[in-house]
């Protein structure tokens, strides 16, 4: 059914046509796909769930005062021991579980969508500009990329956020834990963008349109953003949703070893990083909901990145 | 073949000078060495000599080359936690973190490669969906949840297996394995374990990648009609020729499960070099933290390399332009 129709035409299209064909083409493809459809709706509620945590959690997990310590250490509802209205239990200060989690989702999912924004912003940009202009520009951001890749990931995450929270005075350290966390989570991940932009504005920089468009002086921008980007979206689009997940298993990581979100505005890897100390004492639902919670929406991501990944791919068709 | 060489070696040398420049930038710039190494009591004057004897008024150029020049030699400064050698206290770690990798590369390989050959063999079976699924929930569990995970389980509820601490060493030289005792080998089930979950995925998936396009290949059908049992063919003919880039990728990852591990050391309270480097993040002790990257990226540059000329050595097609005539 969806085998019939090439995915983009071979002329570069106009943004409009490209949308509308992605649209009809990626929908039959997706109701194909149990698996693709199961995890949309499971990221969907997560979601919503997430951003509607304040009108649906019996307390808001960051107002110490609707802490109470008499109600600390329930066990989920199903247990002998269960209260309601805290159905997944609460922890050593009280703090409701499903609420925790809930609001833990709603940091750790935006702190990963921005990440990626903002290495989408910087690799697209760069690489648009190295390729479009090559020479001297060209080496000097693809060294600064090699020399980026040549380090493991995580280690340059930690370096800048051990660093930025190392130079800031006490006061600014939590205010500005979740923006230095989507500039150490991008840092590394801009340059897969900017490489795999930069090769198709090579090939597109020598065509006769663009020689055409720079002819008739249009400005060198208006031909990267209008005729060279749209041509590379496919590739960009399946990386950044797999990198979505990554920067929400990064975050969840650094938050863990300690380098992340503070415990008063716990991620899901910071809840982790709370719940791992009562391991050994039998409160096992204050470590495991939050770890259910981040494998479930970095699954979901993953499941639609493999799918969109093979929907996209004409070799697989 | 040996411009191809000095290519890829002057490439490396570049990128390890520029991680070594970004090293000793964070080591010379964010928090001042002579205030994190006097004590309170000291005076003015003691300072300003430190600051001389240090050589921190010299040129930055200056200081960057006695920076290298010091690393070269394996000389990485005094940590300020502890006032010790920062190369001691790396050498002290190292064993327990290279065996950790190693056993989470063998269990990776172990189980990666027959996971990958039944996936691609028995295609669209229900143990191949079955162990698809695992491939993808594999690459979306977080390695400190695994590794939560298995503690929980095996230490928590069933009490078979420790959960923190490395046992039992002996020492060989100044090489201290726990691969002898039996302690040793029993607390390094579940954090080789909790590593090796992405990398087992890694290697299943490049194995079924790679056997799907060999067992299409002309000499496994003549295999085949010349009568070779079909599993045979499978296991030894077709399987074989999967295995270079299987080699690659492993090495490659080395690197990368190294720099890991320090998420799998904090989990299980592992003494290796990440839980090392964790530490000196906590307390801000800059030689250490510089001295881990510069170590941890020159493992990562030299395996790439070194994977990159074995596949040059091998296939004459990739070298350079220039270097065709000898090849």
């Amino acid at each position: 059914m969806d085998k019939t129709l090439p995915l983009t035409p071979p002329a570069p299209p106009t943004p409009s046509r490209w949308a509308r064909l992605r649209e009809s083409d990626l929908w039959h493809s997706f109701c194909a796909h149990p698996s693709a459809i199961f995890a949309a709706v499971l990221l969907a509620l997560v979601a919503l769930s997430a951003f509607l945590a304040p009108l649906i959690t019996p307390q808001n997990p960051y107002d110490l005062a609707a802490l109470e310590l008499w109600n600390s250490e329930i066990p989920p509802i199903w247990q002998a021991d269960g209260q309601w209205p805290y159905l997944l239990g609460t922890d050593t200060q009280g703090r409701d579980i499903l609420s925790a989690v809930l609001y833990g989702s709603r940091i750790s999912l935006i702190i990963g969508f921005a990440s990626v924004l903002l290495a989408l912003a910087v690799g697209l940009s760069l690489g648009l500009v190295a390729g479009y202009f090559g020479g001297w520009i060209d080496n000097v951001i693809m060294r600064v990329g090699d020399v980026l890749l040549s380090m493991p990931f995580i280690l340059i995450a930690i370096l800048i956020t051990a660093i930025a929270t190392a130079s800031l005075p006490t006061g600014l350290k939590d205010v500005l834990a979740a923006p230095i966390l989507i500039f150490a989570i991008a840092v590394p991940s801009w340059v897969q963008y900017a490489r795999t932009v930069r090769a198709s504005a090579m090939v597109e920089a020598k065509k006769e349109y663009v020689q055409a468009a720079k002819l008739i002086r249009v400005r060198s921008w208006r031909v990267m953003l209008h005729h060279i980007l749209p041509n590379c979206l496919t590739p960009i689009l399946v990386a950044a949703t797999l990198n979505f997940g990554l920067a929400i298993l990064s975050e969840a990581t650094l938050s863990f070893l300690g380098v992340g979100m503070p415990p008063d505005q716990p991620s899901l890897g910071t809840l982790i990083r709370i719940g791992n100390q009562y391991l050994f004492s039998g409160l096992w639902w204050i470590v495991v909901f939050p770890s259910i919670q981040l494998c479930l929406i970095v699954l979901s991501v993953n499941m639609i990145g493999d799918w969109l990944r093979d929907a996209l791919n004409p070799k697989l068709r | 073949m040996i411009a191809f060489l000095l290519k890829r070696t002057a490439n490396a040398a570049f990128v390890m000078l520029a991680v070594a420049l970004l090293a000793f930038v964070i080591f010379r710039f964010f928090g001042d060495p002579v205030e994190m190494m006097v004590n309170e009591q000291a005076t003015l004057q003691d300072r300003i000599d430190l600051r001389e004897r240090l050589g921190l008024n010299d040129g930055f150029v200056t200081q960057y080359t006695r920076f290298v020049t010091n690393a070269v030699q394996g000389d990485f400064g005094i940590s300020y936690r502890n006032q010790q050698d920062v190369m001691v206290l790396i050498k002290e770690r190292f064993p327990a973190t290279f065996e950790l990798v190693l056993v989470a590369t063998v269990i990776s390989l172990v189980v990666g490669i027959p996971a990958g050959v039944i996936t691609a063999v028995y295609r669209d079976s229900r143990l191949a969906n079955m162990l698809q699924l695992g491939s993808i929930i594999g690459v979306s569990l977080p390695s400190f949840v695994v590794g939560i995970l298995l503690i929980l389980a095996f230490s928590v509820s069933l009490g078979w297996l420790p959960a923190f601490g490395r046992g039992d060493t002996v020492d060989i030289g100044w090489w201290s394995t726990g691969l002898l005792t039996a302690s040793g080998r029993a607390a390094l089930v579940l954090p080789a374990i909790s590593l090796s979950t992405f990398q087992v995925t890694l290697v299943m998936r490049l194995v079924r990648a790679e056997m799907l396009e060999t067992l299409r290949a002309d000499y496994i059908k003549f295999a085949r009609a010349r009568g070779v049992p079909t599993a045979r063919v499978q296991w030894r003919h077709a399987l074989r020729n999967c295995l270079m880039p299987v080699i690659t990728l492993t090495g490659m990852q080395i690197g990368n499960l190294i720099a890991f591990a320090l998420v799998t050391e904090t989990v299980f309270q592992w003494p290796g070099m990440g839980m090392l480097f964790i530490q000196a993040v906590t307390f801000v002790d800059l030689p250490v933290m510089a001295a881990y990257l510069l170590i941890v990226s020159f493992i990562f540059v030299a395996l790439n390399t070194l994977v990159d000329i074995t596949y040059a050595w091998v296939d004459p097609r990739l070298r350079d332009d220039s270097a065709r005539g000898n090849g």
